[in-house]
């Protein structure tokens, strides 16, 4: 799989990052070869093998439904870069 | 019952559709706590108050499952009459968005935990049933709140969390009526089994609505909108309404539909492309490696199938077979677990028929006049049912009983005590009433005359007459009998 | 400088039962040593005022009888640590200041354990030399031109100079066993849901595992020992009994079998790894061990393997990085999604943009099944090779990296030449096994080299064991020369 720059920046817009365009050749370069790398795994025919879903073979574990969490809004708001007293604030959404 | 035909079809310019719908409802589980935080779920707590850090998505926060939750889906699923999986994964779902913190959301995308299922609909034109593809849990997200600053958006956390049962119907629905029969009727069955408290004010209850066309006898599907997250019946057939005429007016142009999400605007009362959900078709699911895969045991359900309440299509054949309902009468009596519970207390004191029509008459305009729920009727069942045991054994007439209702609506006091302190007892002694009546046939010979000559209509006169005299107490059916018979003598 | 901070942990612990030290006195030992250590840049953050207090606070009280009495600890700045900056290694948390603390550390400090303060690291723990943190690359105390591994570097390398009596570190793809070879000191990666991953900064869920890091193999039984436990609050966690890996620890290790994975011996490793290897071999085959060749057939596969399944994991770990709730969040942009883009462009840097675009891409829509599940199901397939070892040998020895310390700057251009520094290592997250780093060697450059010993799940004792009785016959010594102070 070669990865231009058309395909940097579909991906790029997906994970919210926004990539110089000086720095879009490079990055195609490297995610190309990387992309190399791993598709070594095409050797290898996987059409019986059963994905892997969890290393640990035991069920999921469930807790009470109990309230002891939350009131705590100072603390979840604390670090946030913007905030007033009761809320996160961020930039306008456009819906 | 006489039944009607269907007919909800879309005449464009040049053809005439049919509208293919299918909802994707998200329930709130009724829970104490969130699905993986121990966050309250109440609803209208101070913005932020119910927010723990995992709720937050802080680092390092790891989810933990809520077992009520788990144990809500599956007594729906039951409800549903739907198959449970043994298996099911929790899978990330990832976009961004303001009230998403983690940056994904945890649902269940190829194995949801319930899977096919039916619910029953009873339209005037016979019942229709309509195929559940699946339920699965997921959590909700916060709320974005864009009318408080001109510049920003405000984002409260409380929801982000809370446990989602969303119940995916197959595309079998096919007008705005049917969709608000298929929503009351999945609130119903969750409002007996507890497992969703049904509020769509409190946004308990919403749906993303996939809506298409197509021409009468097409076999296959039209392209399909997604109308997200209505939070009314009202809306959500408003919207069908306009998305469906809209893609008419597109077919009939000539012109292609595009797949796309939009969104309902309440105030326009119009659907619109959304602008935040341009990739939403790439959300990258892939299994939550924080949680492992939820296995269910059989035992688990089958000792949760034990504990399930009676559902409402059967206590509606109950009611038919037992109480001698029609089927009109026996769908309103179960349209609420209260409503229900409330006519059986009744039923089993008084005539069951009466009782029903009493109950379907003048108490639910009552309730509905004081905005008021069953549970909350000023009137106790005991008392309603020795109420009617009054109409039933005559001791009082349909016109009195309804004086008696209103004041035990106001008093909230039994009947009987009611009827004997205002001497409201109807007047059921013949002797008695031979004696009023023959007063008044006296006092009005020349009536008496006409009547005999003739003018039978005269009849109506006597009868008030003796109701007048009676204050209104007098047996309506004595009455008749004792005048027609004096007035032959 | 004094001589009391060369001792191991359980040395200085001996000491501190016995009454010999005050707590306060070895805090002010090694905090006057980091003080002067500046050079390494091992550190990101101290507290030595809460150091103090807290070791004064133990002085007036002793409880002896905890696993770690007093002892003043630093971490890897990928735990979280309340009140004090967590900051991962990134630009992103560099003023985040959790208000909660890590299960492990808190665990740590119920033993008795003291902070001391956060050990740089490559930012997110996405790297194999300390040269991806925006806290700037650490210096290996070995040479000073090396890096001394990553990702747990800044843990490494506070380790050897004596900057900390012992440290954990965190290990997604060999984050602790490598630095630890590269620095001459024994690290270990517990079974996967051993240690609760509970308020530590997320990288790739299924893989990441706390472990210690140590001066010696009985120490790294201590550690291991106060860290590991149970925890509710984490759904992988395995549920058992504490263990006391320190006084199990045993060196008889007569008929056991030992596996050699002939996979593991690689194209272009030098000669001297090999070398270690056989001596390795040798000196458990002395002390009673049973080498037994084995063969582990999707080894080659595992590295591919990581590069899928590690940045999808960390691509959605890491989107809660958007600048709304914590961290950092750029002044550019005009819209919420404007915002996003710069802050996580600004915010992150390259290495961790690379993982997360890798793995956004083998999720994304049109490539799940030939990357994600493809790598799912070869996942199944390497941790098959060693459940089916597993019935014929009790533990496996290969070599911890291909490589002694390299050069700092050697590899930073050629990403794929740094991945293959984990070929070894990887292999362990994948199947979510134990695995311990023992130095056994210099090479010709006096620079140490480490042998790893592989056990089956939940079998950290026989490792421990195997490595402490080759540790007692290898005679290995660290040669650090405090060039830097």
């Amino acid at each position: 799989m070669s990865i231009d720059k058309d395909k940097i920046k579909h991906i790029s817009k997906l994970a919210r990052i926004s990539i110089d365009s000086n720095k879009s050749d490079s990055l195609a370069k490297d995610l190309t070869s990387i992309f190399k790398f791993i598709e070594q795994l095409n050797e290898l025919n996987t059409d019986k093998v059963e994905p892997l879903s969890s290393i640990l073979n035991t069920p999921l574990r469930s807790r009470e439904d109990k309230i002891n969490d939350g009131k705590i809004r100072d603390k979840v708001l604390e670090n946030s870069p913007k905030k007033n007293e009761e809320f996160f604030v961020v930039p306008k959404v456009i819906e | 019952m006489s039944k009607d035909k269907f007919d909800y079809f879309i005449k464009g310019e040049k053809n005439k559709y049919e509208v293919i719908i299918g909802l994707e409802v998200h329930a709130q589980v009724s829970s104490n706590s969130k699905l993986f935080s121990g966050s309250a779920t109440k609803f209208g707590a101070e913005p932020n108050s119910q927010v723990s850090l995992i709720d937050s998505a802080f680092p390092g926060m790891l989810p933990v499952i809520n077992k009520e939750c788990i144990n809500q889906a599956i007594r729906t699923g039951l409800g549903l009459n739907a198959k449970i999986n043994n298996n099911s994964v929790f899978d990330r779902k990832n976009y961004f968005y303001a009230d998403l913190p983690q940056g994904y959301q945890i649902s269940q995308y190829k194995n949801p935990i319930v899977g096919e299922g039916k619910v029953l609909l009873d339209m005037s034109y016979g019942s229709k049933e309509i195929g559940i593809e699946r339920l699965h849990l997921e959590q909700d997200a916060g709320k974005s709140i864009h009318d408080m600053d001109p510049s920003n958006t405000y984002v409260d956390l409380n929801r982000s969390g809370i446990a989602l049962m969303e119940i995916v119907s197959k595309p079998d629905l096919r007008s705005p009526e049917e969709v608000n029969a298929y929503i009351k009727k999945l609130r119903t069955i969750m409002r007996y089994l507890g497992t969703c408290d049904g509020n769509m004010q409190e946004g308990s209850l919403r749906a993303d609505v996939n809506v298409s066309v197509r021409q009468v006898g097409d076999k296959k599907f039209g392209t399909r909108c997604e109308i997200k997250n209505v939070n009314s019946i009202k809306f959500m057939q408003m919207a069908i309404e306009y998305e469906a005429n809209r893609q008419v007016k597109l077919l009939d142009e000539g012109k292609k539909i595009e797949q796309e999400t939009r969104l309902f605007d309440t105030k326009k009362n119009e659907t619109r492309s959304m602008r935040s959900k341009e990739d939403a078709h790439d959300y990258r699911y892939f299994p939550d490696p924080d949680l492992l895969p939820l296995k269910i045991e059989q035992k688990l359900i089958d000792d949760l199938k034990k504990t399930l309440p009676e559902l409402p299509d059967n206590k509606k054949e109950r009611f038919m077979k037992d109480y001698g309902l029609n089927s009109y009468e026996a769908n309103v009596l179960v349209s609420e677990k209260e409503i229900s519970n409330y006519y059986e207390e009744v039923a089993k004191l008084s005539d069951k028929k009466l009782a029903a029509t009493w109950m379907m008459g003048d108490l639910f305009a009552m309730l509905n006049d004081k905005g008021l729920n069953i549970s909350k009727s000023p009137i106790s069942a005991k008392n309603f049912a020795e109420l009617v045991q009054s109409i039933k054994s005559g001791e009082i007439s349909g016109r009195i009983a309804k004086e008696v209702f209103e004041l035990m609506v106001e008093s909230g006091d039994n009947p009987k005590k009611i009827i004997e302190s205002k001497g409201m007892k109807q007047q059921s002694d013949p002797k008695e009433l031979e004696k009023i009546i023959n007063e008044i046939l006296t006092k009005n010979k020349d009536k008496v005359d006409q009547y005999k000559s003739g003018k039978e209509k005269l009849f109506g006169f006597f009868v008030g007459q003796v109701m007048k005299q009676s204050g209104g107490k007098a047996n309506p059916q004595l009455t008749n009998d004792i005048l027609k018979k004096l007035l032959k003598g | 400088m004094s001589e009391i901070i060369k001792k191991n942990l359980s040395e200085l612990i001996d000491l501190i039962k016995k009454k010999e030290i005050k707590s306060e006195e070895l805090a002010n030992l090694y905090i006057n040593k980091v003080n002067k250590s500046k050079k390494l840049n091992s550190y990101i953050t101290t507290c030595f005022e809460h150091t103090i207090q807290k070791s004064k606070e133990f002085d007036k009280k002793p409880n002896l009888n905890s696993l770690l009495p007093g002892v003043p600890l630093a971490v890897k700045d990928l735990f979280c640590t309340n009140g004090f900056k967590t900051t991962a290694g990134s630009k992103m948390l560099e003023n985040f200041i959790p208000q909660y603390e890590s299960t492990v550390t808190e665990n740590l400090w119920k033993e008795g354990a003291i902070l001391l303060g956060k050990l740089n690291c490559d930012e997110y723990a996405m790297g194999s030399s300390n040269e991806t943190s925006y806290f700037g690359n650490v210096i290996n105390p070995i040479a000073k031109d090396t890096v001394p591994g990553g990702s747990s570097g800044g843990s490494a390398s506070a380790l050897a100079a004596d900057l900390t009596p012992a440290t954990i570190g965190t290990d997604t793809g060999g984050s602790i066993r490598q630095p630890a070879s590269f620095t001459g000191t024994v690290g270990l990666k517990p079974t996967y849901g051993l240690c609760s991953r509970w308020g530590i900064v997320a990288f790739a869920s299924s893989l990441d595992q706390a472990g210690p890091m140590t001066k010696s193999v009985k120490d790294c039984s201590i550690m291991l020992e106060a860290m590991a436990g149970f925890d509710k609050k984490d759904s992988t966690s395995i549920e058992k009994k504490k263990e006391n890996y320190s006084k199990n620890l045993k060196t008889d290790i007569k008929g056991l079998k030992i596996g050699i994975p002939k996979e593991y011996r690689v194209e272009n490793m030098p000669k001297e790894i090999d070398e270690l290897w056989n001596k390795g071999k040798s000196i458990l085959k002395d002390l009673g061990a049973d080498i037994i060749d084995i063969s582990l057939p999707h080894t080659k596969y595992a590295l591919p393997t990581y590069y899928i399944v590690a940045p999808a994991e960390a691509s959605s770990n890491l989107a809660r990085y958007d600048g709304v709730k914590y961290g950092y969040r750029s002044s550019k942009g005009n819209d919420l999604i404007e915002m996003y883009e710069n802050t996580r462009s600004e915010g992150f840097g390259d290495e961790v943009k690379r993982r997360i675009l890798i793995g956004t891409y083998v999720l994304s829509s049109g490539y799940y099944d030939a990357y994600y599940l493809k790598a799912q199901k070869v996942r199944q397939l390497i941790k098959k090779d060693f459940d089916e070892n597993f019935g014929k040998v009790d533990a496996i020895l290969t070599p911890s990296t291909p490589s002694s310390a390299f050069k700092i700057g050697e590899k930073t251009n050629d990403p794929i030449s740094m991945y293959l520094n984990d070929i070894f290592t990887v292999p362990v997250n994948l199947a979510g096994l134990p695995a311990i780093s023992v130095p056994a060697g210099l090479d010709k450059k006096g620079y140490p080299l480490g042998l790893q010993l592989i056990g089956k799940t939940l079998d950290e004792q026989n490792i421990l064991n195997v490595a402490y009785a080759f540790e007692k016959n290898c005679n290995f010594k660290n040669e650090i020369k405090n060039w830097w102070l």
